[in-house]
């Protein structure tokens, strides 16, 4: 942890010394400058269509009853699911961290672990047991179900950092502890807090399987009915205009709330550990929560295909189709994690070593791609190969970059962490030593950074793995993945046939949330 | 750290190995493997293909899709299709197809295995399959008196909220281009404009049929051999339901045939083209009657599954398949707002 006092250090690194690695940081930014161009073909693609299409057919498709629909639709669904997320995490993170509740730490990984469960198996499990669960309410029920560890992991990671000497100042000034928590604690957590529900409402916007499943109608579904109706017609691309506008509007919105402000301690020393809040008689009722969360968002996708096994037996095993489909799966994920990691590597380090307005621009640039759903990211990328490049239309290159597109920001996330902590001089080092620049690089901050890069990857393979929409529409012929095998059974309702294949998703997955939420520790305790 | 460097590269090594496997599928294999974009249930195309391998010895490569999403799709890749087969459960598709000037012209002896009545005028594609429009309705709930007399009568305030249908689904689509085909254009947008204040809306046929299992609706307007599928495994979706065929040669009487075709495009015609005899053959109709589709034989002398009310039972309405205009119906219903 010593490296990352010296980060300030290199940033000042005189000019000269810079120079020496000139060729090297032209190339990086050469690099960055053609990752950013291409991730930002989706949204050329729908502003080009827009234009294609022409304002009058435009505005009869988008300015129609059934888009506002649509919208209501989506916007009830963010401002239900969002706030309970919200208040969800925030006591399950209260509990597990302030609190002396019994078998905290397990009940904190039992609570990440649903990230695991792909939203469309988690929806798939809620509509087996519960059959005429649908619309808004059994939306946000399986939404919050789902998606609730995006929230409850940054709230968790922040409140475990936090200096409790604020708030001991707060009581000794005369507040009760409500009000500490209301006026101190939660400050503090905006920023967790903002973050993470932008993740959550993004996702709503942009799951398919999930809503396709519990009959409720969002754009994303719209979109997807479309496609299966006209491929890549003008109906479809004007709900994905407006679809985007939406998911821009949420990144804008977040980014006015979390405002300048900055919290930070200002002491020496090591902030203190805060004395756990002992509950007392009160433990029993308080594990109830927890537990009836991860009963709800693991114990009933366990139950039901564990339910769907058994009916199914035997015959439902059929190893001569499952075995090629997690084969194809793992494949697409480690070759997908791959490029995507090579594409966020120029950026990254840009965005660490570089100055000025370009790398915050190119860094930004990759956040706002990641924001569109994958539909909208597939239905670009369908286009444009069909029409232009026909030579990369299904091709293996054009799905796994599709996926470099989309899970991007994970990828840079991650290597950004770790290349911050290298110390620049190192490169200048090996470079005084005689290295080619480039060599240099690879010698210094690109191993040193590897373990962020590993965990960007493995995020970035984890999306994949459980990625459906684009999959279906950019897939190659032939292939059949984990998920696309699921969903094809699932929508014939064989859910005996559908339950290996999501069984097997889940297993894959577990392990890579364990390293998620490591990761989330670490970051915190830095 | 090199540990980490070194599995690094291992693993870009065994992508790169192991991606090799899907693309096996796209390289062009001379002669001996034909891709085939299959609208039809994946289940039957998997059988169909299976068998025609084995009698052959041509590999088939499928991808997976709907009626009109492939239909459009095969327009979009024009000459630079993949695809050496296209296969549907409809025909607007095929007619959408074959508008384009896609197709190569079916060979005679395959044409001639098939009745006139399944396969246009043109010869430029064929019928592989049939299916029925049925009323699904709950038999604990409506009495013979109170089922509709027409699929029209479904428009009447009477069936408000009472009746479902997969209105993104390429099968209905199929039932309104030949309610349009039949009762024209300003009768179809009213009805459709109806439907969408009656319709309770669900994704895909069997989830609309389980719909009408639970009580959620009193009936639905699908095909048949959801209800028989059902019934031939567990039945668990289908205890209550029973069926009502319009018959009468109303517009809800409509038998939809599936297609299949070769594309002009295609750079394995000869293999193609044996795929089209062999699945309105012997080989290919077989599976109809004794697999789990319950779709309607349609070649010449082939027999369907004996537990189906007989094709000629029906009472269907002529409609000529080559007519059908999907780009117009999924038009007219985003225009009502039912996509």
């Amino acid at each position: 942890m010593s490296l990352a006092r010296s980060v300030p250090l290199a940033s000042t690194a005189a000019p000269i010394r810079q120079r020496q690695l000139l060729p090297a940081r032209s190339g990086m930014v050469i690099a960055a400058v053609v990752v950013s161009l291409l991730s930002l073909l989706p949204l050329g693609f729908v502003v080009w269509s827009t234009v294609d299409t022409g304002w009058v057919t435009a505005s009869a498709l988008i300015f129609r009853p059934r888009v506002g629909d649509l919208l209501a639709n989506s916007l009830l669904l963010i401002l239900l699911a969002v706030p309970i997320s919200t208040l969800l995490a925030l006591a399950l993170a209260w509990l597990t961290v302030r609190s002396d509740l019994p078998g905290g730490r397990l009940w904190a990984w039992l609570l990440v672990a649903p990230l695991a469960v792909p939203a469309f198996v988690q929806s798939y499990a809620w509509v087996s047991l519960v059959p005429s669960l649908h619309g808004l309410l059994g939306g946000v029920l399986v939404s919050v179900l789902a998606y609730f560890p995006f929230l409850y992991l940054p709230i968790f990671a922040t409140l475990r950092r936090l200096d409790p000497a604020l708030e001991d100042s707060a009581a000794s000034l005369g507040l009760g502890p409500w009000k500490i928590f209301l006026r101190v604690t939660l400050p503090q957590l905006r920023l967790a807090i903002l973050g993470g529900g932008l993740l959550v409402g993004l996702h709503l916007l942009s799951e398919y399987g999930l809503y396709a499943m519990i009959r409720f109608d969002t754009f994303t579904t719209a979109i997807v009915d479309q496609f299966q109706s006209t491929f890549d017609g003008p109906a479809g691309t004007m709900l994905a205009v407006v679809l985007v506008a939406c998911c821009l509007g949420l990144l804008g919105l977040e980014n006015v709330a979390r405002g300048d402000e900055r919290y930070a301690r200002v002491g020496t020393g090591a902030p203190r550990l805060a004395a756990p809040v002992r509950l007392g008689g009160l433990a029993l009722p308080c594990l109830l929560l927890p537990a009836l969360t991860v009963l709800l968002a693991l114990g009933v996708p366990f139950l039901t295909i564990g339910r769907w096994l058994a009916a199914g037996g035997t015959k439902v095993l059929d190893m001569g189709e499952i075995l090629p489909a997690l084969w194809q799966t793992l494949s697409l994920a480690l070759a997908g994690g791959l490029l995507t990691l090579a594409a966020a590597l120029p950026i990254a380090w840009l965005a660490v070593r570089g100055r000025g307005a370009l790398p915050r621009l190119l860094e930004s640039c990759g956040y706002v791609v990641g924001s569109l759903p994958s539909v909208v990211v597939a239905l670009a990328v369908v286009s444009v190969t069909a029409r232009l490049l026909f030579p990369l239309y299904q091709t293996l290159f054009t799905i796994l970059a599709a996926y470099a597109i989309m899970f991007l920001p994970r990828a840079i996330i991650g290597l950004r962490a770790s290349l911050a902590q290298v110390p620049v001089e190192l490169e200048h080092a090996a470079a005084s030593l005689g290295k080619s620049p480039a060599r240099a690089l690879w010698a210094t901050t690109v191993r040193l950074a590897a373990p962020g890069a590993a965990a960007g990857m493995t995020l970035a393979s984890l999306g994949i793995l459980n990625e459906l929409t684009a999959t279906q529409m950019l897939a190659p012929n032939g292939t059949r993945t984990l998920a696309m095998g699921f969903w094809s059974y699932s929508s014939e309702l064989d859910y005996a046939a559908a339950a290996p294949y999501a069984l097997i998703m889940i297993v894959i997955s577990l392990p890579l949330t364990w390293l998620l939420f490591l990761q989330s520790r670490r970051l915190a305790d830095r | 750290m090199r540990s980490v460097i070194s599995a690094l590269s291992a693993a870009a090594a065994l992508a790169f190995a192991m991606t090799s496997v899907p693309t096996s599928a796209l390289s062009d294999n001379p002669a001996k493997s034909i891709t085939i974009y299959n609208a039809q249930h994946a289940s039957l195309a998997k059988e169909w293909a299976a068998a025609f391998t084995k009698d052959t010895g041509i590999e088939v490569v499928l991808r997976n899709g709907n009626d009109s999403e492939m239909g459009n799709q095969i327009i979009a890749e024009g000459k630079n299709s993949p695809a050496d087969v296209f296969l549907t459960e409809n025909s607007p598709a095929m007619a959408l197809v074959d508008a384009a000037g896609l197709f190569a012209p079916v060979d005679a002896d395959t044409l001639a295995q098939v009745p006139d009545e399944y396969r246009p005028e043109d010869g430029r594609w064929v019928g592989i399959a049939a299916r029925s429009t049925v009323f699904a309705y709950d038999k604990t709930k409506l009495a013979a008196g109170q089922l509709p007399k027409s699929l029209l009568d479904l428009a009447d305030a009477t069936w408000k909220g009472r009746w479902a249908a997969s209105p993104s689904g390429a099968d209905f689509q199929a039932i309104v281009s030949a309610l349009l085909e039949l009762k024209g254009e300003e009768a179809t947008r009213a009805w459709l404009k109806a439907m969408k204040e009656n319709v309770k809306v669900y994704r895909g046929n069997s989830t609309a049929m389980k719909a009408v299992n639970a009580g959620q609706v009193d009936g639905a307007v699908i095909y048949h051999y959801y209800y028989y599928g059902d019934q031939g495994k567990t039945g668990e979706n289908s205890k209550n339901v029973a069926m009502h065929y319009f018959k009468n040669q109303d517009p809800g009487a409509f038998v939809s045939i599936s297609g299949g075709g070769v594309l002009a495009s295609s750079k394995n015609p000869k293999e193609a083209q044996t795929f089209l005899k062999w699945v309105t053959g012997k080989g290919g109709q077989d599976i109809l009657k004794t697999g789990t589709s319950y779709e309607y034989a349609v070649g010449k002398g082939a027999e369907s599954n004996p537990a189906l009310v007989p094709l000629k039972d029906l009472q269907a309405p002529k409609v000529e398949a080559s007519n059908l205009n999907s780009k117009k119906v999924t038009d007219l219903m985003t225009e009502v707002g039912l996509l």
